[in-house]
């Protein structure tokens, strides 16, 4: 009953081969070809992908399963990414402790704000989120940024100075994130033929962190705490007629799902040693919530799907631009080509905005239960089609042995 | 003196005066039954007993202490248990699922910090959740969404939980209607069989007689908020007063 069933574990292994052969997977066209603007297997995108991965799965610990939707969780991320900044500077490149104080820092964070927040429910749980967020970037951005105390270092965002004091670097430490020594932007190349993939050491540190905290959201999902966190979904009320204050379990997962934040924020930092307060707008907030709800809400494995989605789009989609179109359509007469690419260009560069919303829309009304339910139709849909096929040749063979009978 | 005391309770909403000065007192180990006409305001009542509604005058006694400005979970925590007239279950889960809930609230929830308790605590809630589900004779829809359940069959479900919890008082807001005659029948044998092995007091809301007569030791007619009579079944039964508020009928 509790703990991880069969369909679980494979779930997890084959998450784990896909993140760790990612650099194949995701550079399936040469170099150089028409189609290898479409390749997204660069250290800085798979990056990426991963840390918002493991954001939106946190999200989903508390949206998917209690339901309460938070629209302030990216103010745990950026209060990751200071965090860890901030023992960049105060002790040095390592990035272990940045990202274990990125986890304590966030938790605690997301106590405060959860005690006040899970006061109310619905909506207005929603506003208060979103207002503790909105506070949080105006103080990052100039109150907690002024001569006398600069915590944030506001616009230009927080970064490590030649004068920090470091205490824990060494004359021949690497002056760049490193875990130990091995440092985050290493990146092997390997050409085969026409193809070029990559192995990118930051890359790798954070898909082992996620397929962890992946781990541990399964953990969660199939606990008697999950069980509660589902109930509380389900029906609250109930809940407090069978004599179960649901205010613990909903500040636990809210907790849990800061730190996850805090986390995606630690590595982000990680990977890129820098922390801006655009990273704790609301936009940030939303979109983590697209992300869920994109991939599935509620499920295991629709949040990594979601952050996967929005951000092959963000950097893939933005950057095919109207040359790249009449490369596209050229086999077309020019008037024909010339039409084609006045219909697609709203929907691509900066306009893949409006191509996300429309895919969004089309997710939603038609499959609620986002990526993962879409994923599931087409199994059935195989499944049935190749259980159709046999029926149909074991008719076949039936009828043709009957007469040797 | 009983186990719940009601005094003088009163409830108003809007222009509406839903209970007014409801005084009655429910004895230890005995099955109250509650009947009035739809409207009376017998399920405000209950309201008012589980921390779902706060009386604008009067007080509720249980064991000696105040339930009023108690919240919902640390009344149920001092032993009361309801089952709605509207099934309030966990739709989203099994039924199974919806069994264990009560089981873990009775064993101070989820968390556990040391592994070994935790494992034992999930093992011991497995198994009375499913010996609960034996009793009720639903064992074979354990894996069934509790959502896609009829009405009679929620309504069991609900019973179950609320008996899993081992209440000292049951209150039951008219448990039978929406099953089907076999159900009923089932229920008042599994009530009559947990009032005779546990130390349980129930009130129970019913429009259905049969069910009020073969199990009650006691009967309050309610009417228009207030308590009309308070008598044994079997007076209640003749009754002329009770004739003409409930059954509509002239002696
Ligand atoms: N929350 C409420 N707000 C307003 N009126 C209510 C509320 N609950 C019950 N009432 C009214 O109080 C009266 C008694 O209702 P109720 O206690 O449900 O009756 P019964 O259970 O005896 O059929 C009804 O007229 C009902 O409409
Ligand atoms: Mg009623």
């Amino acid at each position: 009953m509790f703990g991880l069933d069969k369909k679980d574990t494979s779930l997890l292994i084959i998450v784990a081969i896909i993140t760790l052969l990612a650099p194949f997977i995701l550079n399936p066209f040469p170099e150089g070809s028409a189609m290898a603007q479409f390749n997204a297997g660069y250290p800085d995108l798979m990056q990426r992908f991963v840390i918002f991965g493991i954001f939106a799965v946190g999200f989903n610990i508390l949206f998917g399963l209690t339901g309460y939707l938070s629209f302030g969780h990216a103010a745990f991320l950026g209060v990751g990414s200071y965090a860890c900044v901030w023992m960049f500077k105060l002790l040095g490149y390592n990035i272990l402790p940045g990202i274990l104080l990125s986890l304590v820092v966030s938790g605690i964070f997301a106590l405060g704000i959860g005690y006040v927040s899970l006061r109310r429910s619905g909506i207005y749980f929603s506003i208060l989120t979103l207002a503790f967020a909105q506070m949080s970037f105006a103080l990052a951005y100039s109150v907690l940024s002024n001569p006398k105390f600069n915590l944030t270092n506001g616009e230009t965002g927080l970064q490590v100075y030649t004068d920090d004091p470091q205490v824990l670097m060494g004359p021949n430490s690497p002056t760049v994130p490193n875990l130990f020594g091995l440092e985050m932007n290493a990146t092997y190349k390997l050409e085969l033929g026409p193809w070029l993939f990559q192995f990118n050491a930051g890359y790798y540190f954070c898909a082992i962190v996620m397929l962890l905290v992946v781990y541990l959201a399964i953990r969660i999902f199939r606990s008697p705490f999950g069980l509660m966190l589902r109930a509380v979904k389900s029906n609250q009320q109930r809940m407090g007629y069978t004599g179960l204050n649901t205010r613990p379990y909903t500040l636990a997962a809210f907790v849990i799902s800061g730190m996850y934040a805090g986390l995606a924020g630690g590595l982000m930092a990680s990977m890129d040693p820098l922390a801006g307060a655009e990273r704790m707008q609301w936009t940030a907030s939303g979109e983590v919530v697209l992300m869920t709800i994109l991939g599935g809400a509620g499920t295991l494995i629709g949040p990594i799907l979601g952050a996967g989605f929005i951000k092959y789009f963000e950097n893939i989609f933005s950057k095919i631009n109207d040359n790249v179109l009449h490369q596209w359509f050229a086999f077309m007469p020019d008037w024909m080509e010339n039409a084609m690419v006045f219909i697609v260009h709203p929907f691509i560069g900066k306009g893949w905005h409006l191509t996300l919303g429309l895919l969004f829309m089309l997710v939603v009304i038609f499959l609620p239960g986002g990526l993962v339910e879409g994923g599931q139709k087409l199994m059935r849909w195989i499944r049935g089609d190749r259980r159709k096929k046999k029926a149909a040749e074991k008719a076949k063979s039936t009828t043709t042995t009957e007469p040797a009978e | 003196m009983g186990i719940l005391d009601i005094k003088d309770v009163s409830k108003r909403f809007g222009g509406l005066q839903a209970l007014s000065d409801v005084t009655l007192s429910v004895k230890e180990n005995s099955v109250h039954a509650i009947i009035g006409p739809n409207g009376a305001g017998k399920s405000t009542l209950l309201n008012c007993l589980v921390g779902k509604l706060i009386p604008d005058t009067g007080s509720v006694m249980f064991d000696g202490k105040s339930v009023l400005g108690r919240s919902p979970y640390e009344i149920n925590q001092m032993g009361i248990s309801r089952v709605f007239q509207t099934p309030e279950i966990f739709g989203d889960l099994t039924v199974l699922e919806n069994m264990m809930i009560p089981c873990f609230a009775s064993r101070d929830g989820a968390f556990e910090l040391n592994a070994l308790s935790q494992f034992m605590k999930q093992r011991d809630v497995l198994e009375t959740a499913e010996a609960m589900l034996v009793d009720m004779n639903m064992a074979d829809k354990r894996g069934m969404h509790a959502a896609s359940m009829s009405r009679g069959d929620k309504r069991r479900l609900e019973i179950g939980m609320c008996l899993s919890q081992n209440p000292r008082l049951l209150l039951l807001d008219e448990p039978t209607a929406g099953m089907a005659r076999a159900d009923t029948n089932n229920t008042i044998d599994l009530l009559k069989e947990i009032k005779e092995k546990r130390d349980i007091t129930i009130a129970i809301i019913e429009h259905d007689m049969h069910v009020v007569f073969s199990l009650a030791d006691r009967i309050t007619v309610l009417a228009q908020g207030t308590p009309l009579v308070e008598d044994d079944p079997q007076n209640i039964r003749g009754n002329p007063k009770v004739r003409e508020a409930y059954l509509g009928e002239s002696a």
